[in-house]
């Protein structure tokens, strides 16, 4: 589902190269529990903002689905972040004056639902993360992990298949980061590929995918319980048929 | 995204900056109160001229003495213009077809005098076809008959106004007015009409053009109205007109011949030009409110990067952005144009009710024109901002504060 081939990323600060990422290379199958760990600066969030079709690589190659992202416009791009990608923020990036339901409507605004159908997928999304009585009401109404979980309904309602979701507990208490955290796994054991980037050593040991980074370089990219799950096998080889019809 | 959503969302911009978004809305509606109020002025003047020229009938050569144009010859003895006398008019009378009538017009100012009352007038010598022309009607008595226009006879009408200042309550029908060192006997008072291209018409005394002639000691006329019976005659009835005085001028073309048309056409360019002044002028009140617009709209851009950055992690495209800002700073516009109308059409009302001789309302195509211009000025300011606000790098604006 995800492949990454030699992801490099510089920026620029002052005139000076900064290399974010260095050939960054893993694979990521359907249906996977992901998470990417590291230091601060160590390029976990230039790596997930590519993934998440928000940055662009300045070299190496990204398949989506065996499709190349690097050669896509802006509307196949906003496409894709639209239908295709959910995102959790830290900061949780709710619009302050929508309330929760519009909230979760947004991405089906820009995707051009109609308003009945937004409706009702808002508020079932609102019903999966346990806040259907909160829809009418405003962010500062909310508590943070209520926030958290509006935004993670909306990253929801247009039933992406991957999740990507940065630091999602870094502005909670350890309570509700937890409740946010197995809100995130029930999703992935629904089907959704989730894919959290964290610097959090207890979270990183829940998932049975772990890829560490360190200074813009993998540095490990395992699979600690070594459970391999029958369809993961199968979604690799199914890349790799993808793969051979490429070449 | 549908068209009513991206409406709500781009009106939601607006909440928590009230204050900010309703002083861009009142610059913009005092731009477009402006372009009402003046475009209003402008029809109307030129309404209150075309009623005016109207109402002189239609049809009309008027003549008068002189040549506007400078011939380039140098000014000998006898180059002075010939006067425009009675007797030229009674000659193209006799000599031009097509001819409905004809009216002499002498004009002066006279003190007129009944008993211990006095006042200033204006005198104009003329005849029945003066009433005619000009819409006049008899309130009391008679109008100067046609046939006294040639020869002085001490007979006069009087103007409502002039009426009622000299005689109060009285009759003043067969009484006696002196004017400057003449009797006129009053024959008629003619119904208030009010004013008539800058001259009060109620203030008027009529009488015989000979007597007015004699009353001022002058030979010429002031100028000699001419009313065709068809529009089709005017070219040829200017021409004869102005052979038949060359032959009664010693060869000499000395006068000058307007028809209704020029003097509106003339009337015309210049309302256009004035109106073009006051345009642009309206036009830099409008430019003024559009940096406004702009400028309020940058700075929601600034201050949004975060929702922006939002915004396309949610799918949207640059397009939609661009939308979505583009037409929060046409509703400014739109808002402002709304306003700008009502401020503008409250104006004109205020104006027509101070000057109810010279109505002023705003036209539907000024108030059409007003509302695109609003929304245009809008989306043309807010252009920058938009843009702006859909190149921003998620990325970074996600990472802003804010």
């Amino acid at each position: 589902m995800i492949r990454l081939e030699n992801i490099s990323r510089t920026f620029f600060v002052g005139g000076r190269p900064v290399h974010a990422l260095r050939k960054v290379s893993f694979s990521i199958a359907e249906g996977e529990y992901v998470t990417i760990m590291g230091a601060s600066g160590s390029g976990k969030s230039t790596l997930l903002n590519i993934l998440g079709c928000l940055d662009r690589p300045n070299a190496g190659r990204y398949f989506l689905d065996g499709r190349e992202v690097g050669g896509m416009k802006d509307e196949e791009l906003a496409a894709v972040r639209g239908h295709k990608i959910g995102f959790v923020f830290q900061a949780f990036h709710l619009v302050p004056r929508l309330t929760a339901l519009e909230n979760v409507e947004l991405p089906m605004v820009f995707a051009g639902a109609e308003r009945g159908a937004r409706r009702r997928a808002a508020q079932k999304a609102l019903e999966t993360v346990g806040l259907a009585d909160r829809a009418e009401h405003r962010p500062n109404q909310l508590s943070g992990g209520e926030r958290q979980r509006v935004a993670i309904a909306r990253s929801i309602v247009m039933k992406p298949a991957i999740l990507l979701a940065d630091e999602p507990t870094g502005n909670l208490d350890s309570r509700t980061g937890l409740e946010v955290i197995a809100l995130l796994e029930k999703l992935n054991t629904s089907g959704m590929t989730l894919v959290i980037v964290t610097h959090d050593p207890k979270l990183g040991s829940r998932a049975p995918h772990l890829i560490r980074l360190s200074d813009g370089r993998v540095i490990e990219d395992v699979f600690p319980k070594g459970a391999v799950t029958a369809k993961r096998s199968i979604n690799r080889a199914g890349e790799r048929a993808d793969e051979n019809v490429a070449d | 995204m549908k068209g009513r959503d991206l409406l709500r969302l781009a009106y939601g911009g607006f909440r928590g900056h009230r204050l900010r978004t309703l002083l861009s809305v009142l610059g913009v509606s005092a731009g477009i109160a402006a372009v009402v109020v003046l475009t209003s002025l402008g029809s109307a003047a030129r309404d209150y001229i075309t009623r005016e020229f109207l109402s002189l009938g239609t049809n009309l050569l008027i003549v008068l003495p002189g040549k506007t144009e400078t011939t380039g010859m140098v000014p000998v003895i006898g180059g002075v213009p010939h006067e425009l006398t009675l007797e030229d008019a009674e000659y193209l009378e006799r000599n031009l077809r097509s001819v409905k009538r004809m009216t002499p017009v002498v004009l002066g100012s006279a003190r007129a005098r009944h008993r211990n009352r006095a006042r200033n007038v204006t005198v104009v010598g003329t005849s029945e076809t003066f009433r005619e022309v000009n819409g006049l009607t008899v309130a009391r008595g008679i109008f100067l008959p046609r046939r006294v226009a040639r020869k002085h006879e001490p007979v006069c009408v009087l103007g409502a106004t002039v009426a009622r200042e000299l005689f109060g309550r009285e009759n003043p029908l067969n009484q006696f007015v002196r004017v400057g060192g003449f009797r006129f006997r009053v024959i008629g008072v003619t119904a208030p009409r009010g004013m008539m291209l800058g001259a009060d018409l109620d203030e008027m005394i009529e009488v015989p053009t000979r007597s007015a002639m004699k009353l001022f000691n002058r030979r010429g006329l002031f100028r000699l109205l001419i009313e065709l019976k068809n529009e089709e005659a005017i070219p040829f009835v200017r021409r004869d007109v102005a052979r038949l005085i060359k032959e009664r001028h010693e060869g000499e073309e000395d006068i000058t011949v307007f028809t209704q048309d020029a003097l509106l056409a003339t009337f015309g360019k210049i309302l256009d030009a004035v109106t073009a002044a006051l345009s642009a002028i309206a036009a830099i009140s409008l430019a003024v409110a559009g940096i406004g617009i702009m400028n309020v709209m940058l700075v929601a851009v600034s201050e949004r990067r975060n929702e922006i950055g939002l915004m396309k992690a949610l799918g949207a495209t640059r397009n939609q952005v661009t939308a979505l800002f583009l037409t929060e700073a046409a509703l400014l516009g739109g808002f402002g144009g709304a306003a700008g109308i009502l401020f503008g059409t409250a104006a004109c009302r205020v104006f027509t009710r101070i000057y109810p001789d010279f109505p002023v309302s705003p036209p539907l195509w000024a108030v059409a024109a007003a509302a695109f211009v609003a929304l245009g000025v809008g989306a043309f300011f807010g252009g920058y901002p938009a843009r702006k606000a859909a190149r921003l790098d998620p990325v970074a604006a996600l990472r802003s504060r804010g």
